[in-house]
């Protein structure tokens, strides 16, 4: 795996969950869940606002944007946001168009 | 160990978080034969299965419980003619629903209309990596093709691929061979799962065990492809689930007994993994009892909940919050006590049980032919005595 981060460098590039993930709000467990193939992630208050964002449809820049309009104490949120990306990328959870 | 978040309505129990995940086992029935399934030996003796309306009350009780993964299996799933019902019911409450088949009964048009019911995702399972084992190993003369067929229809319908091969000594061999065919065929994630020793697989233990000499071959081979995945930038996910009998430890059965995994068996039994029934504990019944009372309050699912059941050497045992003493199944079939340590912990006092069954496996020459295999008529023989 590369050092240089691959992803979040185009903050055009638009993320979407890759077949077969699903994203959905679990009551009982009081947070968001990233559903696979007989696997299951509980993601942490963060991760879940991210992943919230992740429809195919809008780039990273809108995803930070978003996220930054509905979290304006939190400061700017890019770097966190990339992050947090690249991670879920490499946990083969999201890809890139 | 459990941390629920949050308790669900109801929960009496202390520290007994919701089922995650649901197993329905829909049935027993399979037109497949093979001498390592994890259905009891006396499976025939099941008359009565669930009716649809049984399974959609239990799939609704559990998704109110918090159970988000759901699996439905058997025996051969697809020869309930429901199937697709129960699956538009899954989706309808939010379920994850994975359907582990054999490919036998599945066609194109079923793959497709699953898919618009919203099932998420098809394990499909083989046997081997060529025709001819692979048909062997099933008792069927027609299945690899029919399975090749199956697999692509899966992926082209835009699921996720997912194959399935359990490894044993007839076919450890072909290692390198079947991630090849995997790799050829697309798929996202193969699970190359070495036989665990329950039900059928149990009664044929030393015809399918392999000799450590063939299982590091096998690693190393598995090793080897990884290597050669990464130079090439392959996606594809091998996972390699190596078989507890060769370890010192033992495993974290289930995750913990009535923790995470809950299933019901056709005829309804709820337990707290697929092979518990061999136990002598008296396991409810959804036909009786509410899920949620099943899973909270019922003697069966609490019987080996926390650690206060433990006798030594786990009571005193520093790991016992890690693996929870391993399998109480296995413990059962190898030692004649379910409370007992997992003999594949070599503080284990029964431990020289797998060692036995390690030399064994330095020494077995029993071809497959000399399997028992899972059928109704070698069913019947086990409960007519």
């Amino acid at each position: 795996m590369a050092n240089v981060a691959p992803v979040g460098e185009t903050a055009g590039s638009i993320p979407r969950l890759r077949r077969g993930f699903r994203f959905q709000w679990e009551p009982v467990q009081n947070g968001y869940v990233l559903l696979y193939p007989e696997g299951m992630v509980k993601l942490n208050e963060s991760a879940g606002a991210i992943l919230r964002e992740v429809d195919g449809q809008r780039t990273v820049q809108d995803i930070v944007c978003a996220l930054e309009r509905a979290f304006p104490e939190a400061g700017p949120l890019a770097g966190d946001v990339n992050e947090f990306l690249q991670h879920a990328r490499e946990q083969h959870w999201i890809d890139f168009s | 160990m459990t941390a629920p978040i949050s308790a669900p309505d109801g929960d009496k129990a202390t520290n007994v978080g919701p089922p995650l995940w649901l197993l329905a086992e829909l049935t027993y029935r399979c037109p497949l034969q093979c001498p390592y399934c994890s259905n009891p030996l006396d499976f025939a003796q099941t008359q009565q299965e669930l009716s649809t309306e049984d399974w959609v009350k239990v799939l609704r009780q559990g998704r109110d419980m918090g159970a988000a993964q759901l699996g439905f299996s058997g025996g051969e799933p697809l020869v309930r003619s429901d199937l697709q019902e129960l699956i538009a019911e899954a989706r309808h409450l939010g379920y994850y629903s994975n359907l582990i088949t054999s490919g036998l009964g599945l066609t194109e048009s079923k793959v497709e209309a699953f898919a618009s019911a919203g099932l998420d995702h098809i394990q499909v399972s083989f046997q081997a990596s060529d025709p001819e084992l692979n048909n062997a190993v099933a008792g069927s003369r027609k299945a690899f093709e029919q399975k090749l067929a199956m697999a692509r229809a899966v992926k082209e319908a835009g699921y996720p691929m997912v194959l399935n091969f359990v490894i044993h000594r007839h076919n450890i061999h072909q290692m390198t061979d079947i991630m090849v065919l995997c790799d050829r065929l697309g798929a996202d994630y193969v699970e190359l799962a070495t036989c665990q020793y329950y039900g059928w697989a149990f009664k044929n233990r030393e015809g399918l065990m392999p000799s450590r000499r063939q299982l590091e071959k096998a690693e190393r081979e598995v090793n080897e492809y990884r290597a050669r995945q990464a130079e090439a930038g392959s996606e594809m996910k091998l996972i390699f689930v190596t078989p507890d009998y060769y370890e010192e430890r033992p495993k974290a059965c289930m995750n913990g007994w009535g923790n995470l995994f809950l299933t019901v068996a056709p005829d309804g039994t709820a337990l707290p993994c697929h092979s518990a029934r061999l136990l002598p504990i008296d396991f409810p019944n959804v036909r009786d009892k509410g899920l949620k009372q099943i899973w909270y309050d019922s003697p069966g699912f609490n019987h080996y909940r926390g650690d206060r059941w433990m006798p030594e050497p786990c009571r005193s045992c520093d790991e016992k919050d890690k693996d929870f003493g391993g399998c109480r199944c296995q413990a059962f079939l190898l030692t004649g006590n379910a409370d007992n340590a997992d003999p594949v912990c070599s503080k284990s006092a029964h431990h020289d049980r797998i060692l036995a069954a390690r030399q064994a496996a330095d020494h077995a020459t029993a071809g497959i032919e000399e399997l028992t295999y899972r059928n109704t008529g070698n069913s019947r023989m086990f409960f007519r005595g």
